[in-house]
């Protein structure tokens, strides 16, 4: 009923927490036991350490947030030494994220990343809005986004989700330019650049000025551009933004997912993903629906 | 940590905009030590997106025994004005305890410590004060205030030790701020919770002794997985160079991370 087959990625379910929300899974797995997750896609990693922007990193919004954290992380070698071990014992499918300045060294992270075993899947993290070079940019450019997917696709051992930012006028050109490239899938979307000023200093909140809007604030936006690409491409998309709850989940379906992450929610409760994961058989049954996959995309299919 | 809705038991004002709830629960079991927190969903039972976060408020004083434990906060944004709304019998949404708060056992046996809090960073320090006097060591408390309107829990810190208020105005105790009184107080041992200024004035007076800060800042998730709350280190050949407030503190050793 929940099983859900994409390319790399055999899914007891179509939950998976989003990446950058959820860490390396070590905190989390304290509250629950990893194993109920369809996947586990993990913080982006970089090729050099990165310690990311100053504070204050979160902005709270009506119905979302605003983060810039930077894409700190420890470095690609040090999360296959230290972090991929511990997760790879979850038994749970990771989808390991990566983020880069220049060309090279989206290649070389991935590269590495893709070599490790416990790694099902790559997402390409073409559309960070809070790096000063590469993140965003390299998601704007139908052109630059195209030839970084073909590199890196060139390199790795493992299918290729390239994540998607929202913050360009045209999506199914971008979806369609990475397709074309030989992305296996799209991760979307990533979040829509924003600030927030204070009105006491009358200074931007963020130390970053701007950050990236996340939360349900932000689904109607990824359930009108995951509709418009998933009836433009044929590889398939993992729809994320502001999700919550079951009734969510069923709406991306119907847009065009083929599976889902849930990020800030997560924030705001620990629990939301196996939560979601267990009321989805009911919420089915209720639908008279016997496999997710007939879903996907009834919105638009006649 | 457990996720908990929680029974109001008390709930009143105690000072201009300043709140106290006392909370029962089997979350109150888990608390290990004064200084940890609570990560609050206001609306949480209704699904409001609006606030949308939880807020971190810390642990003034607990009673494992009896399952409570209370908070003390102050009343700003719509999500702080929300949960001043909760009333009596009503539920509270809350993940906790969190965090490591003070080390007591740094205060050597039969000594004197020192606790120093400024605004909304009082609170915690009560609860420390009860378990420091459980070991028999002497507290001195210097609390900071702006004005007397905003003073809260006087006379339960005067029940513990010697108490000294200090107003930006005078109105209430001595005018002046916390510093002003370090030289009158002697002492094994610190700590203290309060805005950054107050820290990085007493990290720079406090050099002798061993001094213990409690930091505030944004938080996401509260648990250590999102990054937002983080401080860099003062080390720069520690290995990882940062600290999270929210699981790594949020009480640190003075001078352990970057104060801002």
């Amino acid at each position: 009923m929940l099983e859900v087959h994409l390319p790399g990625l055999d899914l007891k379910n179509p939950i998976m927490p989003a990446s950058g929300c959820f860490a390396f899974g070590a905190e989390y797995s304290t509250l629950y036991d990893l194993n109920v997750l369809g996947a586990v896609t993990i913080k982006a990693a970089t090729l050099a350490p990165r310690f990311g922007n100053p504070t204050p990193r979160v902005a709270e919004t009506p119905g979302g947030m605003l983060n810039a954290i930077g894409l700190q992380n420890p470095g690609v070698d040090q999360i296959i030494k230290k972090e991929l071990p511990r997760l790879a014992k979850e038994n749970v499918p990771i989808i390991a994220n990566i983020a880069g300045s220049e060309m090279d060294d989206y290649v070389t992270t991935a590269e590495k990343m893709s070599q490790q075993s416990a790694v099902h899947a790559l997402e390409l993290n073409i559309s960070c809005p809070n790096v000063k070079h590469g993140g965003i940019a390299f998601g704007t450019v139908p052109e630059v986004a195209a030839e970084l997917t073909a590199k890196v696709k060139a390199v790795s051992k493992k299918p290729v989700y390239v994540k998607l930012s929202p913050n360009v006028t045209d999506i199914v050109g971008m979806a369609e330019a990475v397709e074309a490239a030989g992305a296996d899938g799209l991760s979307m979307i990533n979040t829509l650049l924003g600030m927030r000023i204070d009105l006491r200093t009358q200074k931007p909140i963020l130390a970053n000025l701007t950050g990236g809007l996340s939360g349900p604030a932000i689904k109607p936006v990824a359930i009108r551009m995951i509709y418009e690409v998933s009836q433009k491409v044929k590889i398939p998309i993992i729809g994320m933004g502001g999700i919550q709850n079951v009734d969510d989940v069923i709406e991306f379906f119907l847009a065009g997912a083929s599976a889902v992450a849930v990020g800030t929610a997560n924030f705001v409760d620990p629990y939301v993903c196996p939560k979601i994961i267990k009321t989805l058989p009911e919420k089915l049954n209720e639908m008279g629906v016997s496999d997710i996959n007939d879903l996907v995309g009834r919105s638009w299919k006649k | 940590m457990i996720q908990e809705d929680m029974q109001v038991l008390e709930h009143q004002r105690i000072a201009d905009g300043i709140y106290k709830l006392k909370l029962r629960g089997q979350l109150a079991e888990q608390i290990r030590e004064p200084g940890q927190f609570v990560h609050v969903r206001v609306g949480g039972r209704s699904q409001s997106i609006a606030p949308l976060l939880r807020r971190p408020i810390s642990i003034s004083s607990a009673d494992s025994a009896a399952c409570t434990l209370t908070l003390i906060y102050r009343s700003g944004g719509l999500g702080t004005h929300l949960l001043s709304e909760s009333a009596v019998g009503e539920t509270v949404d809350v993940l906790g305890p969190l965090g490591h708060g003070f080390p007591v056992d740094a205060a050597p046996a039969g000594g004197n410590a020192l606790l120093v809090g400024g605004g909304v960073g009082v609170p915690p320090l009560y609860g420390l004060s009860q378990a420091l006097m459980s070991r028999g060591i002497q507290t001195t408390h210097i609390l900071g205030f702006r004005s007397a309107k905003d003073v809260f829990y006087q006379q339960a810190f005067e029940a513990y030790g010697e108490t000294y208020i200090m107003t930006e105005d005078g109105s209430c105790g001595k005018k002046g701020l916390v510093t002003d009184m370090l030289d009158r107080v002697s002492f094994d041992v610190a700590y203290a919770c309060g805005p950054i200024p107050m820290l990085r004035a007493l990290e720079r007076r406090i050099t002798k002794q061993p001094l213990f800060v409690s930091l505030e800042q944004r938080m996401g998730c509260g648990i250590g997985a999102c990054m937002a709350c983080v401080a860099r280190t003062t080390d720069p050949q520690d290995s990882k160079g940062y600290r999270r407030v929210c699981c790594d503190g949020p009480v640190f050793k003075a001078r352990e991370v970057e104060l801002c």
